[in-house]
């Protein structure tokens, strides 16, 4: 697939702080590089001064109760918040040095860099095969051969190949549950994305389905960047490298609530000693 | 062990008379209420059908007659010129209704699928959304006999003997069908799950690519069972083509399947036309006309079952 997003101009953002815990990094070793982000919907504010770094080839994972921005975070690294009326992002999303919020940035293209998964799997009324083809045909692809070959290299990526080779043509709403997803997978990859979002993948799943999806991402981490949002602690401990724990903080001048992120470590680290009170609790299952 | 032994041992228990009545006494009067309900249920269906099958039988048996004497000459014969002649022929009819219904639906089903994407994916709660809502609304509720007087006026009038043909009809059908078609058209795509949308966005997918290749084929089956609504229900209009296609319901007896030109009539016109006659000859042409008016909206039903019902397979 071409690579049209102008990452030609890596300009060197936020180059005379002082240099973060994990010291200072040369601009590439970074994905995402989020200042100060903060997301309304409407009047409502829903996170805000949320700073992270997204490593590459790891799995990120962000987890935290339920409503505290989880998703919200994870959509403006796609630029999925453009989509939700009266949504407004503020601060820096930075993508390989590309600021994504920037003037010139289109979000469609940002879209073919940076795919995502779905809490609930929604492959589209369509046959496999053209589920997994609506990526590449939208980027202009028509051979027919060269199709073949993505759709046939996406599923075999997404560990549904062998499932499905014989029934390409059936309807993608014939397959259950755990093999939409790894449809969604699959049809996320066939654009050759960089990085893969998703948002509480495993939650209609089995447990059978979410170790194959678990199994998946760790395939997929050779090549790819994954952000996760994950409402169990224990996915979050077996398949990520790093994790974020958000959770809401309630003005009491006017009852708000707001998402903050805690805490944002090695997820070995994280959960065997957490360093913010609240993050312990989490882990621990005393709270959410 | 012992636990079982114990459960399976110790007398059956007596349930208390509160848990019985609860249980089992579903309550007289709910009984009642129920079958007095059923009862309602099915004397309606009963109406319905009654009333339907009373039409049916009427129309049919009239107009039998007419439609299947010296068949198919009903279908091939251009309409006898003057009342009192017997027999059969309404090929002009027939033809006008078809050009007409058909013309009024090309204009009438892009222009109201187009607004009801405008609605659905554009416009959503916007001001100008609203207002084109109100006013679909009150386009629908406008008497048929007033589209074709507006047709008539600002489109016939000014050209003159011109003016009258199957094209100005299906304006005012299609004016007719264009509300029916946006709210059915919006409905639809109302229903289509946003994750659908979510799913062709996040593969970078514009949002009139989206909606062309997601959403209406996602709402295609139920976008056309409403448009086929619309279509029925203009194909059987009388008022809108009196002033539109024809000087008065009768005028026309030869088939012209120019719609751009040169007057018209219809099935339905000429249903009224030869219920108003009192001569036998023309009123079995009235019943021929009406029993030929119900197959094809017959038609049109069942075609669009088939097709609406094929494509719900592809896409639910
Ligand atoms: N589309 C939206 N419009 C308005 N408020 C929203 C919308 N999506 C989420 N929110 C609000 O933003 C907050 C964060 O939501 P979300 O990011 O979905 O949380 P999480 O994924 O952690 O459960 C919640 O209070 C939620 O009600
Ligand atoms: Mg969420």
């Amino acid at each position: 697939m071409t690579e049209t997003l102008a990452i030609q101009t890596p300009h060197v953002g936020h180059a005379s702080e002082p240099s973060a815990a994990s010291g200072s990094a040369p601009q590439h070793s970074v994905v995402f590089d989020v200042r100060d982000l903060v997301v309304h919907y409407g009047a409502f504010t829903a996170v805000r001064e949320v700073d992270l770094k997204i490593h590459p080839n790891e799995i990120t994972a962000f987890i935290g109760p339920s409503g505290c921005g989880k998703s919200t975070v994870l959509r403006c690294f796609n630029r999925m918040n453009d989509t939700i009326k009266g949504a407004r992002v503020e601060g820096t999303v930075n993508y390989r040095g590309v600021d994504l919020y920037g003037a010139n940035v289109s979000a469609t293209q940002v879209r073919k860099h940076v795919g995502m998964v779905f809490q609930k799997p929604n492959p589209v009324p369509k046959s496999i095969y053209e589920n997994v083809a609506y990526g590449p045909r939208l980027a202009g692809l028509r051979n027919k051969g060269e199709l073949d070959a993505i759709v046939e290299a996406s599923l075999r990526g997404a560990a549904l190949w062998d499932d499905v080779k014989d029934r390409l043509k059936s309807s993608a709403l014939g397959l259950s549950g755990g093999q939409q997803q790894r449809l969604c997978i699959g049809r996320a990859l066939a654009v050759q994305p960089d990085v893969i979002l998703m948002d509480e993948p495993c939650s209609a799943l089995d447990p059978i389905a979410t170790a194959r999806i678990e199994d998946l991402m760790q395939e997929l981490k050779a090549k790819n960047t994954i952000i996760i949002v994950t409402h169990s602690m224990q996915q979050a401990a077996r398949v990520s490298d790093r994790t974020a724990f958000f959770t809401t903080e309630v003005n009491e001048a006017n009852d708000r609530r707001t998402g903050v992120l805690v805490e944002y470590d090695r997820t070995d680290r994280m959960f065997a000693n957490p360093s913010d009170a609240r993050t312990e609790a989490y882990v621990t299952g005393r709270f959410g | 062990m012992t636990s079982v032994m114990d459960q399976t041992s110790s007398p059956a228990p007596v349930p208390s008379n509160e848990l019985l009545e609860d249980l089992v006494g579903v309550s007289g009067r709910r009984r009642t209420k129920n079958a007095v309900m059923t009862g309602l249920m099915f004397a309606s269906v009963a109406i319905i059908a009654i009333v339907l099958g009373f039409v049916l039988v009427t129309v049919i048996s009239k107009g039998w007659g007419i439609v299947h004497t010296k068949f198919p000459h009903w279908f091939t014969d251009d309409i006898p010129p003057t009342a009192r002649r017997v027999g059969p022929g309404m090929k002009a009819a027939i033809v006008g209704t078809i050009v007409t219904t058909l013309t009024a639906t090309v204009i009438a089903v892009p222009l109201g699928i187009a607004g009801a994407v405008y609605l659905n994916e554009y416009g959503k709660r916007n001001v100008f959304a609203r207002l084109l809502r109100f006013l679909t609304g009150v386009m629908a509720g406008v008497p048929s006999i007033v589209m074709g007087l507006f047709i008539y006026v600002f489109w016939v009038l000014p050209r003159h003997q011109e003016g009258l043909t199957g094209l100005a009809g299906a304006f005012a059908l299609a004016c007719l069908m264009l509300p029916i078609v946006v709210r059915a058209t919006e409905e639809m795509l109302k229903l289509v799950p946003q994750n659908l949308r979510d799913a062709s966005y996040a593969l970078g997918a514009t949002r009139s690519r989206t909606t062309l290749t997601v959403v209406i084929p996602k709402a295609s089956a139920g976008i056309i069972s409403g448009c086929l609504l619309a279509v029925a229900r203009a194909s059987g209009e009388t008022a809108p083509l009196i002033f539109t296609v024809s000087v008065g319901a009768s005028a026309v007896h030869k088939t012209n399947w120019n719609v751009f030109s040169g007057p018209n009539t219809a099935l339905s016109l000429q249903i009224y036309a030869n219920a108003k006659e009192t001569l036998a000859s023309a009123q079995d042409r009235g019943w021929g006309a009406a029993l030929t008016l119900i197959a094809l909206a017959f038609l049109f039903t069942l075609v669009a079952r088939v097709m609406s019902a094929r494509l719900s397979k592809k896409t639910q």
